[in-house]
């Protein structure tokens, strides 16, 4: 087995590229590499193709070919089943404040992918300033799924709750839309169904889709009245694909991946979750409050971007929105 | 058959007018009751048509005018069966003809109280699964329990309180009413007849839910106080507020029995039980707790303001800005904590009237104190809003919103108007004890 370090980082790609590419699925995490192990012994003995993988833990193994089949796509799950998370999985993301410009299309493209209303806003791009001394940076927030989730303790019928693959998620068949998990997230990443949303209503009619049950891992369809926020889009990964807000960033600030692999892409390039976190100082927004986020910072150092440039296409109305920094710098 | 006696007699006989058909304008009331509450109920069912986006919530004001009203009528319904068990327990002779009120108070408010929640909620008719799910983790299920729990012991308490007067009502030859009402007078009266060991047993049962109803009404108050402060949020996130919250309750609850007194005594002309001296003392009571009121608040500002964490600061400030919540901190506070102290410390400025109109501004200082406490907390996360729609950033109620609150203060006259018309808004039996000079503790 090559053990140097250049073919480590290939194999690491490669396996990378085609985990994402065949559908980073139900399987990889456990059932896969399980049967990667059994394979590994195999292979000293008949010398057929062979590739490489990586476990969980950062080891490199190797595995017959003939062995190995691709994960297909599963379905979203409905019900009582969409609480129980995909087997395996620890998502995370991390963003990179450095690169962020506010372009404002991963909110964009998780609105569309969501069907959210004009306004409605999983992910949120906020302009920050922690002192005076510092240079205003744009910061990109959504639902940070937290280990130690504050608005599930509050719920009072269960209808929001954590899964064993690090999502919170609701179900809305359950919410009541008491909204009191709203005032308790101290993140404001919840947000309310106060109508029915009108771009939903325009999808139903053109693909017949109220007949569909509700997934809370989709988030769809959604009800007037009752609660709803980033998901995680695990039927994304799922499909093998990244949620709507990574694939839409150009600037690639946004991470996505799976703590057990210890993995995480912004479509374009893939990098060590954990390495990654510890070289460039990753931090997790008001750490203090012990609400334990799965998402993550990469501090605006090195800033690719003045923060000036996310201004330049906005209306002197959307500048309005940023005037509580605007004022200070 | 009990002998009725002449004390009795003549207390009731104060009352029987006033129980007998109702005149012209007894019905007028009721209607315009009903009119208001009809068109709050109206407001309702084109919210729940249209969506709460007909309110002023939006996503950081998620919880408004409805929730302030809760924790309002919440608040005096907890006062009202506190103020009354106390009384009771401890033999408080002078407090003995406001027991009835108190009692009215409580239950009338722990009905209109949980429809606030109701009319809150996205999803009202998923009511029944905050029982059907419930997490006995989630602050708002600890409240469900204790509003339950204790509006059955206050309904049980109001009709042991009611027993011995009903019995008298259904045994009154000279009270003319239909015969529904004579039947409701023995249904409720649980066959009671004034014998000796009836008396004995009544007196203990009272004695007992007395003393539940103490307790209860503190426990559930303070549950009401973390649905806020189990949140981790600035203004919210304080240990000082489940006594803050009793404190606040128990202050309202006088003053509105204060008001319902006035009116009383004005209008039923009962000159005769509700006298000055009820005024007097119960503004002593009022005193005592607006320096409490004032000292809580102060203990509460200061140990914010001190230290100025950022967020809490930002909060702050919204509080001496006067195009934010200038006006109403003020007016909350100079009209909770200081004008009671003026008025009432001072023999001057003492009177029926005068006390009755401090009540009235304490009530709507508390009111907005409540106020306080949600709305510019929910206008004030950790990160803070960058919107550019106005009515995202800063909360404004709807007139949907002032309807159901209408509709809600509507219900609680209406329930008073009944109630009076139905018994003796004086308990008839305990002046009766108390001019024999009888105590059963």
């Amino acid at each position: 087995m090559p053990k140097d370090e250049k073919s480590k980082e290939f194999s690491r790609r490669k396996f990378l590229k085609s985990g994402l590419a065949v559908g980073a699925g139900t399987f990889i995490g456990g059932g896969l590499l399980s049967s990667c192990s059994k394979a590994s012994n195999i292979t000293e003995e008949k010398k057929t193709e062979m590739i490489k993988l990586l476990t969980t833990d950062g080891r490199i193994v190797e595995v017959e070919k003939t062995k190995t089949y691709p994960v297909t796509p599963s379905e979203p799950t409905v019900g009582d089943e969409a609480r129980k998370g995909i087997p395996g999985r620890k998502f995370v993301m991390v963003i990179d404040l450095s690169r962020c410009a506010n372009a404002g299309k991963c909110t964009s493209n998780c609105q569309s992918g969501h069907k959210l209303d004009p306004g409605q806003e999983y992910m949120s791009v906020h302009l920050m300033k922690d002192h005076k001394y510092n240079d205003p940076y744009w910061f990109p927030k959504n639902c940070y799924h937290c280990d130690n989730p504050s608005c599930v303790k509050v719920c009072p019928v269960g209808a929001t709750f954590k899964r064993s693959d690090g999502c919170v998620l609701i179900d809305v068949d359950r919410c009541i839309g008491c909204k009191f998990c709203i005032s308790a997230c101290p993140y404001s990443a919840r947000i309310f169904n106060w109508k029915e949303r009108i771009n939903e209503l325009k999808a139903e009619n053109a693909e017949d889709e109220d007949k569909k049950q509700f997934s809370p891992e989709t988030s769809l369809p959604a009800q007037m009245g009752t609660v709803t926020k980033c998901d995680f889009c695990p039927d994304m990964s799922r499909q093998g694909k990244l949620p709507y807000c990574v694939t839409g960033c150009p600037m690639g600030a946004i991470y996505f991946g799976d703590e057990n692999e210890d993995a995480i892409s912004n479509g374009t390039e893939t990098l060590r979750f954990k390495q990654t976190l510890k070289e460039k100082a990753g931090y997790r927004y008001l750490e203090e409050l012990g609400t334990q986020p799965r998402v993550y910072y990469l501090p605006p150092v090195n800033k690719s971007f003045p923060y000036e440039v996310g201004l330049k296409d906005l209306t002197d109305e959307q500048k309005l929105k940023y005037k509580n920094i605007l004022d200070k710098s | 058959m009990n002998t009725v006696n002449k004390e009795y007699k003549e207390i009731l006989g104060d009352f029987l007018p006033s129980l007998g058909k109702p005149d012209r304008k007894w019905i007028t009331t009721i209607i315009v009751l009903l009119m208001i509450i009809g068109i709050g109920l109206l407001a309702f069912v084109y919210q729940v048509i249209e969506g709460q986006v007909v309110t002023g919530m939006r996503d950081h004001v998620v919880l408004a005018v409805y929730i302030v009203n809760f924790i309002f009528f919440i608040g005096l319904s907890y006062a009202g069966a506190l103020i009354a068990g106390v009384f009771h327990l401890a033999g408080i002779n002078w407090g003995r003809p406001l027991l009835r009120m108190l009692e009215i108070v409580t239950l009338t408010s722990l009905i209109v109280g949980p429809i606030f929640i109701l009319v809150c909620i996205g999803r009202p008719e998923r009511f029944l699964y905050m029982f059907l799910y419930a997490r006995i983790q989630s602050p708002l299920i600890w409240d469900v329990i204790a509003i339950v729990s204790d509006l059955f012991f206050c309904i049980v308490y109001l009709n042991f309180t009611y027993i011995k007067d009903f019995a008298k009502l259904r045994d009154c030859s000279e009270l003319k009413v239909s015969n529904w009402r004579k039947k409701l007078y023995t249904i409720f009266s649980w066959g009671y007849n004034n014998t000796k060991a009836q008396e004995k047993l009544l007196n203990q049962a009272l004695n007992i839910m007395a003393a539940i109803i103490i307790p209860t009404s503190i426990i559930a108050y303070s549950l009401l106080a973390w649905l806020f402060g189990m949140n981790q949020r600035v203004g919210w996130h304080n240990s000082i507020f489940a006594p803050y919250f009793v404190l606040t309750a128990v202050y309202s609850g006088i003053a509105i029995l204060i008001l319902i007194m006035w009116y009383y005594r004005k209008y039923f002309k009962l000159e005769k039980y509700i006298t000055k001296e009820h005024f007097n003392y119960l503004g002593f009571t009022l005193l005592i707790l607006s320096l409490f009121y004032g000292y809580f608040s102060f203990s509460e500002y200061i140990t914010s303001w001190y230290n100025s964490q950022k967020t809490e600061s930002i909060l702050l400030s919204k509080f001496w800005d006067f195009s934010e919540y200038g006006t109403m901190f003020i007016f909350s506070n100079v009209f909770a904590a200081i004008i009671p102290i003026i008025i009432i410390a001072f023999p001057k400025f003492r009177s029926i009237n005068s006390i009755t109109i401090t009540s009235a501004l304490i009530l709507i200082a508390l009111w907005f104190k409540r106020y306080l406490i949600v709305v510019p907390s929910l206008e004030t996360p950790y990160i803070p809003i960058q919107d550019t729609r106005m009515e995202w950033v800063h909360y404004s109620a709807t007139w949907v919103e002032w309807l159901v609150t209408l509709a809600g203060v509507a219900f609680f006259v209406l329930v008073f108007v009944i109630m009076s018309k139905l018994a003796p808004i004086i308990p008839v039996s305990e002046m009766e004890e108390k001019a024999r000079g009888i105590r059963f503790f």
